[in-house]
């Protein structure tokens, strides 16, 4: 065993940080997410507005976001307008494609699957992924609870909460710490998707199946009503795509060969002073 | 150098990462969209897992949610086939569907036919509910009409009868070769369902032509294609694919699911 205690510039150890049930899951999830995500898009594109409420008001105005086409003296023009507010979103929301052949979807084909107007397949595809990353939750959850990766990175401790603001400023000037266990604002994040995010999308997505609906009606109560629960999955997309970005970024800044070494192989480079444990390699 | 990373270093990643997002965007699982594909017949069976799940799960008589009569707040949006061009069905209309007649037919013990009279003479079930469109829309109406189970214990649904197949008048699709009649089909445990009515009445008024006129099946756990409007033939049978494309129903042909509770 080499000693690696101090020495300036010398590396931390190299630890197991992810088990195999943390990197599976990870990579099938990665996977559902974007053909969720992306057939997602393809359903709402069937009928491309947002309602607050049991119904969908087309005889009075409940909606909170709708996206559609109109003519314009210099031809087609996409619009998109939420809480009332009207927004030119020609090229990207609306309407899409070039001059010639302008594409008249409310998102673009290029985030669909398929790329074309096709309801029906993008129905097929989503709910396959959807019970898909419903089955890798549940394995999830048994899994991390058992090999103690839910209480070790995930739920917050008091101490975490305490050291956010420190946590804050670390990130703020990219000074990214590579521990044994997250830090505090990576579990606030982890903690977010698992036990807010992830079991909302996946309930405002039941709330949507009229056999659910009879079968809990207690659901329409608690997410306001079909139409609210069909907006709510949106937002909570959104909330995801957002979280994806920030993730994607912060591997990047953390060092990205080291974090998709660990979401691989387990193995993971921690910073200089980390101290060494049993199973460690230098 | 592990620790640490530079402003320029994290740009430079920023940038890399940003342009993979938009790439994501793409026409290579368009595949999906054919039906005899295999990977799509694979993730088909997704719907067959929910089809029995949900019936494992919600008992064969749970209700659909009601509402007061206070959430009828607009009239019942049309859509999909909403005046059939069809010789038999102008001809009803023309009539004002005096010589209407709904026909039960297939593996029953005897083949009846009702008139619009003797339906709206029978016992009637009003219902408030809501219309889930599989396009993500929904609106809320009074629909009154017979209940399906009655009539079908009138025919004496043979054991071995597995499905309902319902025909209808409307030519949903005009080919070159022809027009595509609207069809649908469910289990008996759909047709069976307290809340599955042959609707002849929406909001307390005669069912109009746009909804369905003079007859659309109401299964109220299921989505807006699962309601055949212009409904004349009930047929039991334990094989659906002789029908359509074999597939049990106008849009399942197409590749929307057959069970249609989600």
């Amino acid at each position: 065993m080499t000693d690696n205690k101090s020495l300036p510039g010398s590396r931390g150890p190299l630890i197991y940080r992810q088990s195999i049930w943390t990197r599976v899951t990870h990579w099938v999830w990665a996977i559902c997410l974007f053909f969720l995500l992306l057939t997602g898009l393809q359903i709402f594109n069937a009928h491309p507005a947002l309602y607050i409420g049991q119904q969908s008001g087309f005889e009075f105005d409940n909606s909170i976001l709708s996206i559609g086409a109109f003519n314009s003296d210099a031809g087609p023009r996409g619009r998109t307008t939420i809480f009332g507010q009207s927004y030119d979103t020609t090229g990207v929301l609306g309407v899409s494609g070039s001059a010639e052949r302008p594409s008249f979807t409310a998102f673009p084909g290029a985030v669909t699957i398929p790329s074309y107007r096709d309801l029906g397949t993008g129905r097929v595809v989503h709910f396959f992924f959807a019970w898909l990353f419903v089955a890798t939750m549940l394995i999830w959850f048994v899994a991390s609870f058992i090999n103690g990766h839910l209480r070790r990175d995930v739920v917050p401790r008091p101490a975490d909460i305490g050291a956010i603001p420190r946590d804050v400023a670390d990130h703020a000037r990219l000074r990214l710490k590579h521990g044994r266990s997250y830090g505090p604002l990576q579990k606030l994040a982890y903690f977010t998707v698992f036990f807010v995010l992830f079991p909302l999308i996946i309930m405002t997505g039941l709330t949507m199946s009229p056999g659910i609906n009879a079968a809990a009606p207690w659901m329409l109560d608690l997410f306001g009503g079909r139409q609210t629960a069909r907006t709510i999955h949106f937002i909570v997309m959104l909330l995801l795509v957002t979280f994806f970005v920030i993730h994607v970024v912060m591997v990047v800044a953390a060092g990205p060969i080291n974090e998709l070494r660990s979401m691989i192989t387990g193995w993971y480079r921690a910073s200089p002073g980390t101290p060494t444990t049993q199973g460690d390699k230098p | 150098m592990s620790g640490l990373i530079t402003r320029r270093n994290f740009l430079r990643g920023t940038a890399v990462a940003g342009s993979g997002l938009i790439l994501a965007g793409c026409d290579q699982f368009d595949f999906l969209g054919a039906r005899d594909n295999q990977v799509r017949q694979v993730m088909e069976q997704a719907n067959v897992l929910t089809y029995q799940v949900q019936r494992a799960l919600i008992g064969d008589q749970t209700l659909a949610r009601e509402y007061s009569a206070s959430e009828i707040r607009q009239g019942q949006r049309p859509n999909g086939s909403m005046d059939p061009t069809t010789p038999e069905y102008t001809f009803l209309k023309m009539q004002d569907f005096a010589p209407y007649r709904l026909t039960v037919k297939g593996m029953v013990e005897r083949e009846v036919s009702f008139s619009l009279d003797e339906l709206r003479n029978m016992p009637a079930r009003s219902q408030i509910t809501r219309h889930d469109c599989v396009e993500g829309w929904s609106c809320i109406a009074k629909w009154t009409g017979t209940p399906l189970g009655s009539i079908l214990d009138m025919a004496g649904v043979k054991p071995q009868a597995r499905f309902c197949v319902y025909h209808c008048y409307d030519n949903i699709q005009r080919t070159l070769s022809g027009d595509i009649l609207y069809y649908e089909s469910s289990d008996l445990v759909d047709a069976y369902h307290p809340q599955t009515i042959l609707s002849y009445g929406l909001n307390d008024q005669v069912l109009p032509v746009a909804n369905g006129a003079p007859i659309r099946l109401r299964i109220e756990r299921a989505l807006g294609y699962k309601q055949p409007k212009y409904l004349h033939t009930i047929e039991l049978v334990d094989d659906l694919s002789p029908f359509g494309r074999g597939k049990g129903g106008y849009w399942e042909d197409l590749g929307y699911d057959w069970y249609g509770g989600i």
